[in-house]
């Protein structure tokens, strides 16, 4: 067998690589100022466990205190996602209204230009103190601040997508007798829509940290909030167990999107692709 | 007389630039045409002529600067609903198969949805392309793709048939069969054609009439030519009669010189 990384043995690589760095942290903090700073890859899976599990392990070697079964993450992590879904449907539907409308009606895009510009370039994670001075500290500051991220993203790519509307399909759905209303629905829409899926896995990153920062800064429950919390006590096995929870779900999230785009865009030709007739 | 399916009367189409408005083009000058009821008349010329904005105005896709237009004696104004329009390139809803892209117009016109089916099915069928209809276009190969297009313009069953240089772009065996299918379909439904071709021998093999423009700018017919050559026509087989020939040497000589002017201009803009 080939021992070099290659296309067949790459899952292998990856995993041994991932093994490594575990066992090298795991080393480095034996040193207890290390482990102050960085952590103990074990104490975060005992971190992880109790925060999943509902059993508690009994003292054993690795745990000399044995491990509490809390399994009391799932509210925090309800609430995590819970914002980013509403954060990412809200976004994506005014996103793309907003779009739609924009490309469509030239004055007002001319009009607006400048401020969508302004509202674009800000950065905007610096209006978390305004939202949570308007929603307050529940979820809704943080629904906000992951739409603002979100609806840009979106609107900008339903405005590309609007615009760039093959001008031959356009005059042929006139031909076919098209009004104002059935353009909209059958060329324009569709066409935007293909547009928004290409950017479907960076706005669902987007609502995902949107969430989290908007915790970071000031909650009372969420992933951000425990994170929060751990780090007030110089915690830092917890704030590690909450990174590789975020990252987890991040995964997971991107990874629905990429089912979702291959079921709605089966339209779209991808390249090697090669049909049988 | 009946009035003409499409007339265009004393069309100018003057274009300004888009970033120096000083500057004019003038595409289309001082030009006529009248096609009447279930004729197919053809328009050639040197390539960037201005067929195809001449087209456009007939579609009423494109407002001409002077001139009017008639559809069966009445005035257009916006789109000429009673033609069907086949492009050039590709205009194929992506995102529609083949089924949906031909569906689309029944559905535009309000026609139930069952029944929308049912006559895009007939109509696919029509053009050979049974049990393709869930395809998407990029599923599909180039004379399908324009296959389907026949299908979506001909399944509104319009009075005239607007056809840009359609099949330029496939091979000449396919181009061939397609020619037939066409001029089966046209035999059998009688409908007011105007075809736009730079292909001579597609022109003839195919038309009652054979207008021929001048090379641009201010493109207008320079000669018109009967066809009264025998039909049913087969497009590969009607190239080799003595009459086609014929009309073939006598279209080529108002043809050359336009097609050599226009070639000596489109020379000079590239420098």
């Amino acid at each position: 067998m080939k021992l070099r990384p290659s296309e067949g043995n790459a899952r292998w690589w990856q995993l041994a690589l991932l093994v490594a760095l575990l066992v090298g942290w795991q080393l480095a903090s034996r040193n207890q100022q290390f482990a102050f700073f960085l952590g103990e890859p074990v104490q975060v899976a005992g971190r992880i466990w109790s925060w999943f599990m509902p059993f508690a392990i009994p003292p054993n070697p690795l745990f000399p205190e044995g491990l509490a079964g809390n399994a009391d993450i799932y509210l925090h992590l309800g609430t995590t996602l819970l914002e980013t879904v509403l954060a990412f449907v809200i976004g994506t539907v005014l996103g793309l209204a907003c779009g739609l409308w924009l490309a469509l009606a030239p004055t007002a895009s001319l009009v607006f230009d400048p401020y969508i510009k302004a509202a674009n370039s800000m950065p905007r994670v610096i209006l978390a103190p305004i939202f949570a001075l308007w929603f307050g500290l529940g979820i809704w500051s943080k629904v906000a601040l992951a739409v603002t991220l979100v609806f840009f993203i979106v609107f900008f790519n339903v405005y590309q997508g609007v615009r760039e509307v093959s001008p031959v399909v356009l005059a042929n759905a006139r031909m076919l007798g098209a009004n104002q209303r059935q353009l909209l629905r059958t060329v324009y829409l569709p066409s935007a829509t293909s547009w928004v899926f290409s950017s479907l896995h960076t706005s669902v990153g987007l609502a995902f940290v949107g969430a989290v920062v908007g915790e970071y800064l000031g909650s009372a429950r969420g992933v951000g909030y425990l994170i929060l919390q751990a780090e007030g006590t110089f915690d830092v096995n917890t704030v590690f167990a909450g990174i590789v929870v975020l990252t987890a779900f991040a995964l997971l999230l991107d990874a629905i999107v990429g089912v979702l785009e291959k079921r709605l865009m089966k339209w779209q030709p991808r390249s090697g692709e090669t049909e049988k007739i | 007389m009946a009035a003409h399916a499409l007339e265009l009367i004393d069309i100018r189409c003057t274009f300004r630039a888009k970033d120096d408005h000083g500057q004019r083009y003038t595409a289309v000058a001082d030009t006529t045409l009248r096609i009447a009821g279930g004729e197919f008349v053809s328009v050639v010329g040197p390539t960037g002529c201005g067929k195809s904005t001449l087209l456009n105005v007939g579609a009423g896709l494109l407002e001409p600067s002077s001139g009017s237009v008639r559809v069966f004696g009445q005035p257009l104004s916006g789109i000429n609903t009673r033609a069907g329009y086949m492009f050039q390139s590709e205009a194929l809803m992506p995102w529609r198969s083949a089924l949906d892209n031909v569906r689309v117009g029944l559905q535009y016109r309000g026609v139930p949805d069952g029944q929308a089916r049912e006559q895009a099915e007939a109509w696919l069928a029509r053009v050979g392309l049974a049990g393709f209809g869930d395809r998407y276009p990029h599923q599909l190969s180039g004379g399908m793709r324009k296959r389907t297009a026949l299908a979506q313009v001909l399944a509104l069953d319009p009075d005239i048939i607007l056809m840009d240089e359609p099949f330029s772009a496939l091979d000449i065996q396919t181009r061939q069969l397609m020619e037939n299918e066409v001029l089966d379909l046209w035999a059998a439904k009688k409908k007011a054609v105007l075809f736009i071709t730079h292909d001579l021998d597609e022109a003839i093999a195919m038309s009652d009439r054979v207008v021929v423009l001048s090379a641009g700018p201010a493109t207008h017919p320079i000669g018109e030519f009967e066809i009264d050559l025998p039909r049913p026509r087969d497009v590969a087989e009607v190239r080799v009669q003595p009459r086609f020939v014929e009309l073939h040497t006598q279209i080529w000589n108002v043809l050359r010189d336009e097609v050599l002017k226009g070639y000596a201009q489109q020379l000079k803009g590239a420098r």
